[in-house]
């Protein structure tokens, strides 16, 4: 890890850390480090246009790790491909994100990692640049092909940092080698000299995030990092994900589509469905006392071992096409609750009684207190899927 | 590496054998080389024809030719010609020398143009430079070799006569006497490769240039690429560092696969041109049907693909270490 | 009509092939120019007032109602001879690229399938082709062979078929690791059954394209060899030949050289066409994306 411009015992703490940056950089500001605000991501194609995203606003704040979780093509990638601005040239991209990071304390560069709240959508691509990496990381789904071929992975690593600090080729080899013990890749020094296609998907998408915490970002976006992956692999790189979070005090953007994975990791959840955040809560609230159909048919598809479960509760039918979306709630057509006013008015994501549980239903207080097996027919032979 | 080299070569040889074999006999069976001699008027005496038969060893049956002839190219002699003036030997190594130096220059300019073209083609994906260069390239794929050739040799001589005096030659491969020093010499040599180098250059460029556009385009939709721009990389940095790197390497693979069709384009090339390289000595020999002639320089050419097939594939393995132990 | 579910209407294979291929404008656009040359070099060619040995008392005569295309030295009508040099290339061509097609796709087919020493035998043999620079064994085997068009044809059939096979054995090698043939053969299929009903199908669209651009390319090497004299020869003619016969008259008697060489890169440009579409229509890329 870079030294510190405050010279500190114990300064892979993150509390610490924090102390200090507070001491250093005054007031503690906002404590929402991303800010996303009706963001909305249109596609051009040659069969209409595509709207991936439709509407999405959130807060990811300081330490917490929000966990993303839909269906695909439910828009959780894009969004966060976007924040990033990352996606194709051809997508059209409107809101705002901003990002708040403070100004880092470690670097020599005083406008590196973002001044406080920058706005990330139309930001030109050498302040992007800046940003990316530094202030906000990203750690990407398939570990196979996430890494260039052509170069060891050490280098790869030591690219990530020289990008963004002032230092020597061999003093950032070195420091390549020591965020590869980080992440738990036995060998560390010989393997940075290994290239990709010489290690393991497991190990290649820890090499990714030790890209990601090279340069001790404020956010990490994790799209779908388990998903490529067995599950044995899945749990190391769970852990090597609470590892990065605990050395960095970053904020985690988590994107999966695996319940379980959010179950484990994530504070706060955002359950995304056709473009749109249809239920946002903490992850209690989510799992036991869900207020949108949506996410109890989610929760009543997965086997659990925290809740007694005797029958699996599918939900019938399929996503909408995001082209040309008719009015009204996209998951009408497969809602036992549908009636006349969802299939006209798209409900909004509004308050439940509990502070800080969103959900977007016109009938979210019917929900109160139901299991699934109250709202879907259990799985049988008869079912339609 | 230096052991896979050698296997590959040790492996070549047989096929080398095999492919001088095959040409040979198709060669011997098809052709009479006294027919040029037959046909005068008035006929040469059957002594005559005897002796010339005995001389290009006619009297031997096929496979002792054929043997005689392998054995002697192992030692150098590359036999009798039906020109009988001519050692054929030194005849191939002068003639393509001359074509080596029309194909080295036109490969190297083909491959760099690919390479702008294709890089630029797919950065600018779907812009009006994207289609403009998409249309050439199609309309060079789609051209005549002879043909354009022709054309630019004809728009040379114009440009001569507007210009009022020779710059680009357009017949030979060098002028027969050139006054002044090397100097003089050097920019001869170069007035006469311009339009030649340039129509072999062309189509194999055009052919390159679609197949490097679709290389770019693929890496620069990678997820390799994408994470560099996600650690920060500038653009610029991640294009070259990143994309072009790895978007390169199977040109190396495209370029050394397509050497026998740039050797037929060189053999069309020097014909419009007139000049006196291999291509147009494969020509004279087929037409006389001297078949030692021929066999030597089906010999030196499949040589010269094999050889150049081989450094390519160990440039690629250096290139991408994914092959490496392959 | 929006849709709340995402629903496919079902198509067979064949159907979707052909309406993509529809939405390649260009490519649908060079079918009908294609088209229309065929036509013209066959049925025009055959109902031209001037047949390719009329001699007519016009020489050297720039092109007008009479003679469209103009004349040569000797008074033969250019319109007539392009003509008739367009359905020598064309008909060499298909007849080209079908043996080619055939035989190097069921030899390609049989090595990739088979592997081990049947693949090792198969494919030497065509390495042992693929090595040697096609158009200088072209023009020894053309040289000896005569003039006719058909023998040319088989002279270039002969050695393209080695091309194919390489094509069509690396396509079969890539399927064959496929999961589909995987569970075809724990289901019981034979090897017969295999190739015909699995791979083959599945390779139909490489095969196709390839066989498309192989007539281009074939067209260009029939008039390379007509050019150099060691293809289509007197009496018959061919573009080529036209083309070389006109190579000294470029800027005195145009017409001669133009014409031949239009036609030829008209030909080229629309079967290259066709190609492209076809391979956009068998093989989607994403749906393309506008700017």
């Amino acid at each position: 890890m870079s030294v510190p411009a405050v010279p500190c015992v114990v300064s892979r703490c993150a509390v610490c850390r924090r102390l200090v940056s507070v001491v250093t950089s005054g007031t503690s500001s906002d404590d929402a480090v991303l800010d996303v605000a009706e963001l909305q991501v249109e596609f051009r194609t040659d069969e209409g246009r595509v709207q991936a995203v439709r509407g999405v606003s959130f807060q990811l704040h300081r330490g917490e790790v929000l966990g993303i979780v839909g269906e695909s093509g439910s828009g959780k990638s894009v969004t966060s491909l976007a924040a990033m601005g990352l996606l194709p040239g051809s997508a059209r991209v409107s809101g705002s994100v901003r990002f708040g990071g403070r100004s880092g304390s470690r670097s020599r560069d005083p406008s590196g990692g973002g001044s406080a709240d920058t706005e990330l959508l139309g930001a030109s691509d050498s302040e992007l640049s800046r940003i990316r990496g530094r202030g906000i990381a990203m750690i990407f789904q398939d570990p196979m092909t996430s890494l260039n071929p052509v170069y060891t992975v050490g280098y790869q690593i030591a690219e990530a940092i020289r990008a963004h600090q002032d230092v020597t080729r061999d003093a950032a080899g070195k420091q390549a080698v020591e965020l590869l013990d980080l992440v738990s890749i036995p060998n560390p020094a010989e393997r940075a000299r290994s290239y990709p296609h010489e290690l393991s998907g497991g190990m290649r998408q820890r090499v990714v995030i030790a890209i990601a915490i090279a340069n001790d970002p404020e956010v990490i976006i994790a799209d779908e990092p388990t998903t490529a992956l067995d599950v044995t692999v899945q749990a190391q790189i769970l852990e090597a994900l609470h590892t990065a979070k605990v050395e960095t005090g970053a904020a985690m953007l988590l994107i999966t589509h695996d319940l379980g994975v959010i179950a484990g990791q994530a504070d706060r959840v955002l359950v995304m469905y056709a473009g749109k955040v249809v239920e946002a809560g903490t992850v209690e609230e989510i799992f036991y006392a869900p207020r949108m159909p949506y996410t109890l048919g989610l929760l009543g598809s997965l086997p659990r071992l925290d809740v007694r479960t005797e029958r699996l509760y599918p939900i019938s039918g399929t996503p909408p096409s995001a082209i040309n979306m008719p009015p009204g709630c996209p998951f009408v057509p497969r809602c036992p609750l549908a009636a006349a006013v969802c299939e006209t008015d798209e409900p909004p994501l509004a308050g439940t009684g509990t502070a800080g549980h969103l959900s977007a239903c016109h009938f979210s207080d019917k929900l109160d207190g139901l299991t699934p097996g109250d709202l879907f027919r259990p799985l049988s032979r008869d079912t339609e899927l | 590496m230096l052991a896979y080299a050698v296997r590959r070569i040790l492996v070549s040889v047989p096929i080398l054998v095999m492919a001088t074999f095959v040409v040979f006999v198709m060669v011997s069976l098809s052709g009479d080389p006294l027919s040029a001699l037959k046909t005068r008027n008035p006929p040469p005496p059957p002594r005559t024809l005897e002796l010339e038969a005995q001389r290009l060893n006619l009297d031997e049956p096929l496979l002792a030719r054929y043997w005689h002839w392998l054995t002697g190219v192992v030692q150098g002699d590359f036999g009798p010609s039906v020109q009988s003036t001519q050692v054929i030997g030194p005849e191939l190594v002068e003639r393509f020398l001359v074509t080596f130096r029309l194909i080295a220059v036109a490969m190297l300019l083909a491959v760099v143009l690919a390479v702008i073209v294709g890089v630029i083609s797919a950065v600018k994906q779907y812009s009006g430079t994207d289609y403009t260069f998409t249309f050439f390239g199609f309309l060079f794929l789609a051209m005549p070799s002879f043909w354009f050739a022709i054309l630019l040799k004809e728009a040379g001589i114009s440009f001569n006569n507007a210009l009022g005096k020779q710059v680009l030659f357009t017949i030979g491969d060098s002028s027969v006497y050139i006054e002044g020093g090397t100097w003089a010499a050097v920019t001869d040599i170069v007035g006469h490769m311009i339009l030649p180098t340039i129509s072999l250059a062309l189509l194999s460029f055009a052919a390159w240039s679609r197949f490097q556009r679709a290389s770019m385009l693929e890496v620069l939709n990678s997820d390799y690429v994408r994470l560099a721009r996600a650690k920060g990389l500038r653009r610029g940095t991640v294009m070259t560092r990143h994309a072009l790197r790895t978007a390169l390497i199977p040109l190396v693979t495209v370029t050394a696969l397509d050497l026998g069709v740039i050797i037929s384009g060189a053999i069309v090339t020097e014909t419009v041109y007139q000049w006196r390289g291999a291509g147009s000595f494969l020509l004279e020999s087929v037409a006389q049907d001297d078949v030692y002639a021929v066999a030597g320089w089906m010999l030196i050419a499949t040589s010269f693909v094999i050889v150049f097939n081989l450094a390519a594939d160990l440039l690629y393995a250096v290139l991408d270490p994914r092959i490496r132990y392959a | 009509m929006r849709e709340r579910e995402f629903t496919v209407a079902p198509r067979s294979q064949a159907q979707l092939v052909l309406r993509r291929f529809r939405q390649h404008r260009l490519a649908v656009a060079s079918l009908v120019v294609l088209l229309a040359l065929v036509l013209l070099a066959f049925i025009g060619g055959w109902l031209w007032k001037y047949s390719v040995t009329d001699l007519t008392p016009d020489e050297s005569q720039p092109p007008s109602w009479d003679h469209p295309f103009g004349t040569d030295a000797a008074g033969l009508d250019t319109f007539a001879l392009v003509l008739r040099g367009t359905q020598i290339s064309i008909g060499i061509s298909v007849l080209v690229a079908v043996f080619s097609t055939v035989v190097g796709t069921i030899w390609g087919a049989t090595a990739g399938y088979y592997r081990g020493t049947v693949d090792t035998v198969l494919m030497r043999i065509a390495d042992l082709i693929l090595a040697l620079p096609l158009l200088a064994v072209a023009a020894v085997l053309g040289h000896n062979v005569g003039g006719s068009w058909w023998l040319i044809a088989m002279v270039i059939a002969g050695l393209y078929w080695a091309y194919v096979a390489r094509v069509s054995r690396g396509v079969v090698l890539s399927l064959r690791e496929k999961e589909f043939v995987e569970a075809a053969r724990a289901l019981g299929a034979s090897d017969a059954r295999i190739i015909f009903r699995h791979l083959v199908p599945n390779a139909l669209g490489s095969i196709i394209v390839n066989a498309t651009v192989l007539v281009a390319i074939a067209i260009l090497l029939e008039t390379a060899l007509s050019y150099l004299g060691f293809g289509v020869r007197a009496p018959d003619t061919s573009l080529g030949l036209l083309v070389s016969q006109a190579q000294t008259a470029v800027q005195t008697r145009p017409w001669l050289f133009f014409f031949p060489g239009l036609f030829i890169i008209l030909i080229a440009l629309t079967i290259n066409f066709i190609g492209d579409g076809l391979r956009d229509a068998f093989d989607p890329q994403q749906t393309k994306v506008r700017r």
